[in-house]
């Protein structure tokens, strides 16, 4: 296909699939003053031109399927194709979301195993599936907070503690909760600064919201004493599930003493990422919330499954979605979780953070610079091109742009904030030693490559359908749909 | 890999954690199966769900599915990908984004659209968020008083819940105006004045229980009062009825809602996706990701996120929203499933359903004691009266294998004896009859 060639580029007037249109019926039974008169600009091509567009379209993109993947606090693990067949069972993809509790006790079955099994995950007292993404889980976890202290009357309480490093998402959570969000500095180790964390606490404070392990890559080892000093001035602790690959099966939230946790089941659960989504982010809680939790959930009675919605929890923040989340992807979460089984759970947990620690120590032996040298790796970690960009001018940037060249991803740049000209790498379970070798291979080659020939880098990518984009001109010259006749 | 690290054991690589947090609590957890007895034990589930034909609708619908798009939709490089954060390694998605925005602006005749939000439930609440902050003339930003939004007629009472739900914590009141015979109170939505005059007004086309509104008298006095109106549509109705572009003499200002029609399975209602579209001059109000055309250093035309500076990962505490995902594995079949059924398809889909759907309603009313409850004119689905509490009818004509609609009750209680019934251009004469037989036999023995 010719560089930046659209579906409606390669349309010609009138043609179309003659398989996929049912035969005209009569003229409709309603008033023409309602009646469309411009029938809409959609492509007029045959099928297989459209199965032709896309399937070159998809030829563009990298993903799990063709490469390693490191994106930090991602967790791009192998997607496992049963989960998917299991989720594209006809019983279950062809079930209506208002079909009757007779017709849905399968479905409702799942959902309640799932349940089950992320309270056991969490060490939580319950859990709901709805949230349909980790922002979502993370709106409903802080809303709840605000719930809980209303329903004690106490309102004064106006905001909520994020550390520095934490992701943007926490910081808009809070404020589409209607808090304050106070930001807490985060020590030269890694760990929060405790005293940093005392002189925020007090009585405006509603709660906190935390990763562990940090996204510094690192476990937050004063978790218990931050967890007690955040109750002793009435607050609530929120637990950001984004980085729970690194301790499942190990350590759980509920022990750590937080009091709401939500779970990327589109990275710890190994649903597919899909290009930008679905997720899901199902939330659990700690007894305290358990009278606010997001309706829809499923009890069991017997052997009979069935909705309980805001009538029986008349505390429940309420429904966030349409339906019931993203039900597909909770399907998909709990057949994975059915193959790992306990010990298989244990396992992700320890491969995650070996794959992480092996490649962290090679990289550093190869002599690049780590964030928090004196500590392990939890499933992920940091690096840092402060010095190639001072003493080469090669960026972060740079050397991600020119990963791609030799087939990998780049690994997450520029995040957390904290740290300058960095990546931060999460290589994920399911590699093998031979990638990471090969990984760590295409690093050195790249750093030889910015010291002799270090146009070649800044200029990178060279082998990808696209060279380095203009992201000022796609800012300015806003241009977001094809406009027909002009092209 | 543990020479390397200089550690004995994978244990001590958690030796920064204190060893009382190591759980012991796992066991409640069973041991794992392999592939093959996973899916016994699912397909074994799945099995107790299959039903017959389905004639419940209320947002989520049984369309044929060309069999070509999760073919294309379901590959590795689609599904398996992240975020395109990196263009130019995310060329398929990132182009396959823009052609959506294309189709999605074509079909609600609006100018711009996001890469799409979670459903059409969420969608209606980014949206309201977004009247709120693009509205800024209106009284209430000077006064703090709260931010009203009229629901006007009837809208999805489940959006209206997640809506509610998502905006409560920012001042924002919905305020629904009643209906009458059906459809939205013309006088109770003008007769918010003054301090009652809200900053949007939310209406459904076709409503909730399948009516037509009057949308160009709504949006023509929204538009003489300073209120934003926000569409919420049925995709698939586009292809017949006049699109949010073009409701009154401007048009909506913000058009949303579920895209699962256009070619996403039913599955439970998720995972679908949202549509948010709006005007060029609330384009920086959009929530969520945007595609944009530009060129690569050696002007080659490629696709770009932009304008993330109003994003989250950015913004942090002053983000237009915390919203991160677009649906897109769910976006990429609804595009190919528009390219490949195109304008002629979908308007056949369309006409058919609303054929489908007639010859249904024409069946159901002629058992004795069912008549239909409002009168005029519906696209696809309608309200009927079966002169008994519906839910124990859902339930009966279920025993029977037909999935016979949504019962009304339990979201307006007038309306017990009713059920809301769809039919999509996939039920056959015989699945109406058959489902006539059953309602006969529940009703009348």
């Amino acid at each position: 296909m010719n560089p930046g060639e659209t579906i409606f580029d390669i349309g010609k007037p009138g043609r179309r699939a003659s398989a996929q249109a049912p035969a005209a019926g009569d003229a409709p039974d309603l008033p023409a003053s309602c009646l469309r008169a411009n029938a809409p600009r959609l492509p007029e091509v045959s099928e297989l031109q459209a199965v032709r567009h896309y399937t070159n379209l998809s030829a563009r993109n990298f993903s799990i399927d063709n490469q390693f993947y490191p994106l930090g606090s991602c967790t791009m693990k192998y997607n496992p194709r049963g989960a998917h067949r299991a989720a594209s069972l006809p019983g279950f993809l062809n079930r209506h979301p208002l079909a009757p509790e007779s017709a849905s006790q399968g479905f409702l079955a799942c959902l309640y195993d799932l349940q089950e099994t992320l309270k056991h995950v969490t060490g939580m007292a319950a859990v709901s599936l709805t949230p349909m993404a980790g922002a979502q889980g993370e709106f409903a976890g802080v809303a709840m907070i605000r719930a809980w202290h209303d329903a004690r009357g106490d309102d004064g309480r106006e905001e909520i503690l994020v550390p520095t490093a934490a992701h943007g998402t926490n910081p808009a959570t809070a404020v589409m909760c209607g808090y304050r969000v106070r930001e807490v500095a985060v020590g030269a180790d890694g760990d929060m600064d405790m005293a940093a964390l005392k002189a925020a606490l007090g009585e405006k404070t509603a709660g906190i919201m935390l990763t562990n392990p940090s996204t510094c890559g690192v476990f937050e080892r004063r978790i218990r004493e931050i967890a007690d000093a955040v109750h002793a001035a009435g607050g609530l602790l929120y637990y950001d599930g984004a980085n729970l690959n690194a301790i499942l099966g190990n350590v759980r939230p509920g022990d750590m003493g937080f009091d709401v946790a939500h779970l990327n089941l589109h990275k710890t659960f190994a649903t597919p990422h899909g290009g930008g989504g679905p997720g899901a982010g199902p939330v659990g809680v700690g007894e305290r919330l358990v009278p606010h939790i997001p309706t829809p959930v499923v009890a069991r009675d017997g052997d009979r499954y069935r909705w309980v919605d805001n009538d029986q929890i008349p505390g429940s923040i309420g429904r966030l979605s349409a339906f019931m989340g993203n039900a597909g992807i909770l399907l998909r979460a709990l057949a994975y979780a059915r193959m790992l089984g306990r010990e298989g759970m244990r396992r992700v947990g320890e491969y995650a953070t070996l794959n992480a620690n092996y490649l962290m120590v090679r990289l550093a032996d190869a002599g690049f610079e780590l964030a928090y040298p004196e500590r392990r790796a939890s499933h992920e970690f940091i690096i840092t091109f402060r010095n190639e960009a001072k003493t080469l001018g090669v960026t972060a940037m740079d050397f991600a742009k020119r990963l791609l060249d030799y087939g990998f991803h780049a690994p997450t740049t520029y995040f957390p904030l904290l740290v300058a000209e960095c990546f931060l790498i999460e290589p994920t379970e399911t590699e093998t030693k031979e990638e990471l070798d090969a990984f760590v291979d295409a690093m050195v080659r790249i750093r030889a490559e910015a010291e002799t020939d270090p146009e070649r880098v800044k200029t990178a990518p060279h082998t990808l359908p696209v060279s380095r984009l203009d992201d000022v001109k796609a800012a300015r010259e806003l241009d977001l749909t094809y406009s027909f006749g002009e092209h | 890999m543990l020479t390397s690290i200089g550690a004995p054991s994978i244990d001590a690589l958690f030796d920064e954690i204190e060893p009382a947090l190591k759980t012991s609590h796992f066991d409640g957890i069973d041991e794992g199966v392999d592939e093959m007895t996973m899916i016994q034990e699912m397909a074994e589930r799945a099995r107790r769900d299959e039903a017959g034909p389905c004639f419940t609708g209320a947002g989520c619908y049984d369309h044929h599915i060309p069999a070509a798009v999760w073919d294309i939709a379901a590959r590795g490089e689609f599904m398996t990908a992240y975020t395109p954060y990196q263009a130019e390694a995310s060329q398929g998605t990132l182009q396959l984004i823009y052609e959506y925005q294309t189709m999605i602006t074509g079909l609600t005749a609006m100018d711009v659209s996001n890469a799409s939000v979670y459903d059409g439930g969420s969608a209606l609440g980014e949206a309201v968020l977004m009247a709120v902050r693009a509205n800024r003339a209106h009284p209430s930003n000077k006064t703090g008083g709260p931010r009203r939004i009229a629901v006007a007629g009837a809208c999805h009472p489940h959006y209206v819940d997640a809506t509610t739900n998502i905006t409560r914590n920012q001042g924002i009141e919905l305020v629904p105006t009643g209906t009458t015979d059906g459809r939205v109170d013309l006088d109770a939505l003008t007769g918010m004045t003054g301090d009652r005059m809200p900053v949007a007004v939310i209406v459904q086309q076709p409503n909730f229980l399948g009516l037509i509104e009057p949308v160009d008298e709504i949006a023509d006095w929204a538009s003489a009062n300073g209120v934003l109106v926000i569409a919420v549509v049925n995709p698939t109705s586009l292809a017949l009825l006049r699109p949010p572009g073009e409701w009154g003499a401007n048009g909506a200002d913000i058009a949303c809602g579920d895209g699962q029609p256009l070619g996403i399975p039913m599955a439970s209602g998720g995972p679908s996706f949202g549509f948010l579209c709006t005007r060029s001059s609330l384009v920086r109000q959009l929530p969520g990701r945007l595609v944009g055309r530009t060129v690569d250093r050696h002007d080659q035309p490629g696709f770009t996120l932009t304008l993330q500076a109003r994003e989250q990962h950015i913004r942090r505490g002053k983000a237009r929203s915390n919203i991160c995902t677009n649906q897109g594995l769910l976006v990429t079949a609804a595009t190919i499933y528009l390219a490949i059924v195109g304008a002629t398809g979908l308007s056949r889909v369309a006409s058919r359903c609303h054929e489908r759907t007639r010859k249904l309603v024409g069946t159901l009313t002629g058992v004795n004691g069912v008549r239909s409850h409002f009168a005029g004119p519906y696209f696809h689905e309608h309200v009927i009266d079966v002169g008994q509490p519906a839910d124990r009818v859902a339930d009966a004509v279920a025993e029977l294998g037909i999935v016979g609609g949504l019962p009304l009750g339990r979201y307006f209680p007038d309306l017990r004896n009713c059920l809301l019934v769809c039919a999509t251009e996939k039920r056959t004469d015989a699945d109406i009859a058959r489902f006539g037989d059953a309602l006969q036999q529940v009703l009348n023995g």
